[in-house]
């Protein structure tokens, strides 16, 4: 197992900062989101961590990286396009860091968000 | 023979990010066992305790979910006579050549008022490895993995499922095994062409097409926990489970394939007969009919689909 650590900071679709979870180089960025939250460490989510198939192909989990470097499993371009994935755009569950990383949970289309929330709270 | 007309799942086409890994995903740990691999690239693939050539299609893409799922008729004469009904219905029907899929015969092809590709086929080569026949042992090949024994059925998302009840009903002669009913609408429904709960299933949905599971079916309970700690051991991401539903009383686990496509193990299930009443749910109890032991619905369980 890589012992290789490194922080990554998570803000929310309205650029507030939400907390920090522990990535290693061998674990999907978004695994580590899941055990911070577990740990109690994600807060100013407007609702609980997007989690769904882990895999990159449900889409749940995309957002923003606005710093730092990752290395990338393959993902459903329904979800990132060739231009979304040029502006930065990933699925957290389908990248590791590289190093200390910043991102931003982006939802594919910012007016489901409502929609989505609604049943994620059921 | 009292079942004619659609008889059952057929096979179910996939489409995969990376097919290595889902080779190996289906084959080593769901128990399927490699058929053939297509000049385009296409991996046809079945469980050992099936006859029929293949009941799995996966297919190279960038994008994950379904491409397609098809049910077997009885005889080469019922294509024509649904064909016929399908168009009077008012649904364009493409014609599939035989072979387009290795050891499958013609198919009639169309989209259904949700946005999914349903096919009928009436021919299916036999493929190794089968069940026996003569003096038959419990099993040809020994069970690996989850020990799957066949694709069981698959529940799909998109709108007009109002529609779609009708149109299984109407045309394609299945019958509605259970339904949820909210306050706003329908919800969901679970159809049966011949004695099992369901054959597919589906939820209202405002994206049309999209894909929530494929089921396979394993012996029982015992299995159902094997394949639990298989999910852990290969680190599998897992979804709900094991658990039951009410709604069919089927135990079960959901977990997702290595693109996020979800499937199900499953076993159990009562039977269903057609004299039977359509069993019903509403919003209170909604819960407990999809996940009967923890009575409510995950967060995943409406927003995640491929
Ligand atoms: S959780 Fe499904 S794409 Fe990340
Ligand atoms: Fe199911």
């Amino acid at each position: 197992m890589s012992e290789q650590r490194f922080n990554i900071d998570v803000e929310n679709i309205n650029a507030e900062f939400c907390g920090s979870s522990t990535g290693y180089a061998d674990e999907r960025v978004l695994v580590s989101l899941e055990r911070a939250q577990g740990f109690g460490k994600l807060k100013n989510l407007p609702k609980r961590l997007p989690v769904g198939c882990r895999r990159g192909g449900c889409g749940i989990c995309r957002a923003r990286i606005l710093e730092g470097n990752y290395k990338r499993d393959p993902m459903s371009r329904e979800y990132v396009t060739l231009e979304d994935e040029k502006e930065g755009l990933v699925l957290l569950c389908a990248i590791y860091p590289l190093s200390d990383l910043k991102v931003r949970l982006e939802p594919k289309c910012v007016k489901n968000v409502e929609a989505n929330s609604q049943s994620l709270e059921i | 023979m009292a079942l004619t007309g659609v008889l059952r799942p057929g096979f179910i086409q996939l489409r995969v990010l990376d097919m290595a890994a889902s080779v190996e995903y289906y084959t080593k740990r769901i128990g399927f066992h490699v058929v053939t691999k297509g000049e385009d690239g296409r991996v046809y693939l079945k469980a050992a305790d099936e006859f029929d050539h293949h009941s799995l299609v996966l297919r190279q893409a960038d994008t994950a979910g379904l491409d397609l799922y098809a049910f077997k008729v009885r005889k080469d004469e019922d294509l024509d006579s649904f064909k016929k009904r399908i168009e009077d219905y008012g649904i364009e029907v493409d014609d599939v050549r035989a072979g387009e899929q290795p050891g499958i015969g013609r198919r009639i092809s169309f989209v259904i008022e949700s946005g999914h590709r349903i096919e009928l086929y009436a021919q299916a080569e036999m493929s190794e490895p089968k069940p026996l026949i003569h003096n038959p042992d419990v099993w040809s090949v020994e069970p690996h993995g989850m020990r799957a024994r066949r694709m069981d059925h698959a529940l799909l998302y998109g709108p007009n499922i109002e529609k779609v009840l009708n149109f299984f009903v109407k045309v394609l002669d299945f019958e509605c095994a259970e339904r949820v009913d909210m306050p706003d609408g329908l919800l969901a429904i679970w159809l049966t062409a011949g004695m099992k709960a369901h054959d597919i299933a589906f939820v209202n949905h405002p994206e049309p097409g999209k894909f929530h599971h494929v089921a396979f079916e394993l012996e029982d309970w015992k299995d159902v926990g094997n394949a639990a700690d298989i999910i852990t051991r290969y680190n599998i991401s897992i979804d709900i489970g094991p658990t039951r539903h009410g709604i069919t009383r089927g135990q079960t686990i959901y977990f997702f394939d290595p693109s996020g496509n979800r499937c199900e193990v499953f076993a159990g299930g009562y039977t269903y007969y057609p004299d039977h009443p359509t069993r019903t749910w509403d919003e209170k109890e909604i819960g407990r009919g999809i996940f009967y032991y923890e009575r409510q619905l995950n967060d995943a369980f409406l927003s995640v689909v491929t």
